[in-house]
């Protein structure tokens, strides 16, 4: 099935695959009106497509090392940049951006701006040229261009820490959508989640995500836009809600002036008992906050987001699947755009569930009425059930005001569809959508990583003599035991999602940036440099997280730091990446120049045409 | 200059170009974020409607640029690959 023609038919494929997806929502809105209960409808979405991506992992199998590594080189433009979009985004952007902009306003979208914009640098910096080297992982680019065991496994070192930082929090994703949708406990949620993900790329690799992860971008896609679309129609948001929401905008910056943006102070929300996780308005909408300071913290994430996103490895290892040059140039456009459907669509979602909730003259609106009639709506008591909203009444009037209402950052996308009384079948497709994004984001790390210890750390430094059939048990063995750490560290619940997110972002850039530009861009760039810029670079960014972020730093350091610059732990990269630029260039310019042969390499680096540096089979 | 290096110095400076256009979208119009929310676009406010969509469609536009621009750069120098792949 997959040989042969089975690329041209690619669009047949997954037409049919998205034609019988749209079928199967259909009949499961007939079984809803046919009286099947909300939770079986949840059960079944989540289940029929899972059993769909497995069947993609099984029929995707295969026994080559460049089919496992590299998905045999032959993903066409569109379908790549439709895997790395589902690679791309993950639990936490489906679940928790629209919360993070319902909450943050204008600030948090240096979010959408960093998550996006770092793609001008992948595809200018980075894909084209990774893509000619022939290489099967990041840490072989690196560790070929520079020559050397060494330097090899210091950026299989910062590899893994950027990744698994990333990959816990996406199995607590894939965990948290399993248990809602299934009704089980939480860390059975993780283990069936983990289940799901081995199952996509153990037998297939890379070639097995590939092919899963389109088939999840759909499905994500679809059950991200349908309600956005449904919810502006039906609130009267506009037809097309991303060019028609103007008003809606600015009806939310009066009723924020009506109610008052006020803020809780933490004793009062301690003796309230709200519960951890959920936050409440206290900043504008749209307004911009005033004073150099705010623009600072505006453009420092943006920046750590972008570079972060140029270093990712689970990002670029993508780009190695294209069969030219020229495509993973293009494929990196395609990615952003599939891309840009959704993340262009959470800030619409986020204003109209806002709305929804804060505007008096609607009929979903809470705020400004009184809290028993609050109490007594339908899914204000489910979801106050699982300690997903609070109301707390500080000033005791019976009134909820703005500051009074508490919810967690994933409810708006969950609930929603509820609160504007779609039915429940939208719900449904919402659980599918959020299990098919952080399923396509954990199949893309583990693989990440364990692509890295398999072929770097086993292949290239321990044991350069293992046959084929040895390489792919070893990689096999490897995934299942990286997701397994994954699962049983996720099962603890250390951190929210997106805090873990940033870091792996900074982390990323604080150890991989430069010495990946650097090597295409610089021919003067040494191993003695990347080795001591790789090794400053994390150990300055991983020690100032430890100093600045308070939960490390109270034990560690025994007292809360004051950020230097306003460089807090979600921007910890603007420490670690600018240091390892200068001890790289430093060190480089102290050493003797590299080989006339690695000179020669990077030329042929920055030349589309020619033999890739790396052959097909290494 | 050989041909390889005319190559790379108009691959540099298409390079150069392409960052400039980059960090104007992501970085120098939010410098001014208070003063462009007094503008308005499509009924947004213009600082509010670029970090939520306009920033990001200016990206999709600008790989799609960048990356035709560079073919061209590489069949100008004979350096283009093969249709049929």
């Amino acid at each position: 099935m997959f040989k042969g023609d089975f690329i041209k038919n690619l669009p047949k494929i997954y037409g049919t695959y998205t034609g019988g997806f749209l079928v199967f929502i259909i009949l499961m809105a007939i079984a809803e009106q046919a009286g099947v209960s909300a939770k079986n409808i949840g059960v079944m979405f989540v289940a029929f497509t899972v059993l769909i991506y497995a069947l993609i992992g099984y029929l995707s199998r295969t026994i080559q090392v460049d089919a496992y590594y590299v998905a045999g080189r032959q993903v066409p433009t569109v379908f790549n940049g439709m895997a790395t979009a589902a690679d791309w985004m993950s639990g936490a952007s489906f679940v928790a951006l629209a919360g993070g902009v319902y909450f943050g306003g204008y600030t948090y979208m240096a979010f959408l701006v960093g998550w996006t914009g770092g793609y001008v640098l992948v595809a200018t910096l980075m894909a084209p040229y990774l893509r000619k080297f022939g290489c099967y992982t990041v840490p072989d680019f690196i560790g070929t261009r520079y020559g050397g065991n060494l330097v090899r496994a210091c950026s299989v070192f910062v590899l893994f820490i950027a990744s698994f930082t990333y990959v816990t929090a996406q199995i607590n994703a894939t965990g948290t959508i399993a248990s809602r949708a299934l009704g089980i406990p939480f860390e059975a949620g993780v283990w069936v989640g983990l289940i799901s993900i081995l199952i996509c790329s153990m037998l297939g690799g890379m070639r097995a995500v590939t092919w899963t992860q389109v088939a999840q971008y759909i499905v994500l896609i679809v059950a991200y836009l349908i309600p956005v679309f449904w919810i502006s129609n039906k609130v009267g948001g506009g037809v097309f809600p991303h060019l028609m929401l103007g008003d809606e905008v600015a009806r939310l910056g009066e009723l924020e002036q009506q109610f008052g943006l006020v803020k809780n102070s933490a004793a009062d929300m301690k003796a309230a008992g709200v519960p951890g996780g959920l936050k409440y308005i206290s900043g504008s909408h749209s307004g911009v906050p005033e004073g150099g300071m705010a623009v600072w913290k505006y453009l420092s994430l943006a920046i750590c987001m972008m570079v972060g996103t140029a270093s990712l490895p689970h990002i670029l290892m993508r780009y190695f699947t294209t069969p030219t040059v020229r495509a993973a140039r293009k494929s990196v456009a395609w990615s952003l755009f599939f891309i840009f459907l959704l993340y262009s669509s959470a800030p619409m979602l986020a204003t109209l569930s806002k709305l929804a909730l804060m505007d008096p003259n609607l009929p979903t609106g809470i705020i400004g009425k009184s809290i028993s009639e609050v109490q007594s709506i339908e899914w204000v008591q489910r979801w106050s059930e699982v300690k997903q909203v609070f109301i707390a009444d500080f000033n005791g009037d019976g009134i909820l005001q703005l500051n009074e209402w508490f919810m967690r950052g994933d409810v708006v996308v969950l609930a929603t569809p509820e609160v504007a009384g779609l039915p429940f079948v939208i719900s449904g497709l919402v659980f599918a959508g959020g299990m098919a994004a952080a399923m396509s984001t954990a199949d893309g790390l583990v693989l990440a990583i364990s692509n890295a210890l398999s072929h770097d750390i086993y292949y290239k430094i321990i044991d350069p003599k293992a046959d084929t059939a040895k390489r792919l048990l070893v990689a096999r063995v490897l995934l299942v035991l990286i997701g397994a750490a994954g699962a049983y560290i996720a099962s603890f619940r250390l951190t929210s999602i997106l805090g873990s997110v940033a870091w792996a972002f900074d982390f990323a850039m604080s150890g991989l940036f430069f010495p990946l530009v650097l090597g295409v861009w610089w021919k003067r760039a040494t191993r003695a440099g990347a080795i001591a810029g790789i090794v400053t670079g994390i150990l300055s960014g991983l020690f100032y997280l430890l100093w600045v972020y308070p939960k490390f730093s109270v034990p560690i350091f025994g007292g809360v730091n004051e950020p230097f610059l306003g460089i807090d732990h979600l921007r910890f990269g603007l420490i670690g990446a600018p240091i390892c630029l200068v001890v790289m260039v430093v060190v480089s310019l102290m050493t003797k120049e590299p080989s006339p042969a690695t000179q020669k390499m990077v030329d042929d680096t920055r030349i589309p045409t020619g033999k890739a540096i790396l052959g097909k089979q290494h | 200059m050989s041909n390889k290096d005319a190559y790379w110095n108009k691959t540099k400076n298409h390079m150069i170009v392409t960052l400039v256009l980059w960090a104007f979208f992501s970085l120098v119009i939010f410098m001014f974020g208070s003063e462009l929310n007094t503008m308005s676009f499509l009924g947004y406010p213009l600082a509010y409607y670029m970090t939520a969509q306009g920033s990001l469609l200016a990206f999709v536009i600008i790989l799609f640029w960048t990356a035709n621009k560079q073919e061209k750069i590489d069949e100008e120098h004979g350096f283009s690959e093969r249709e049929d792949d």
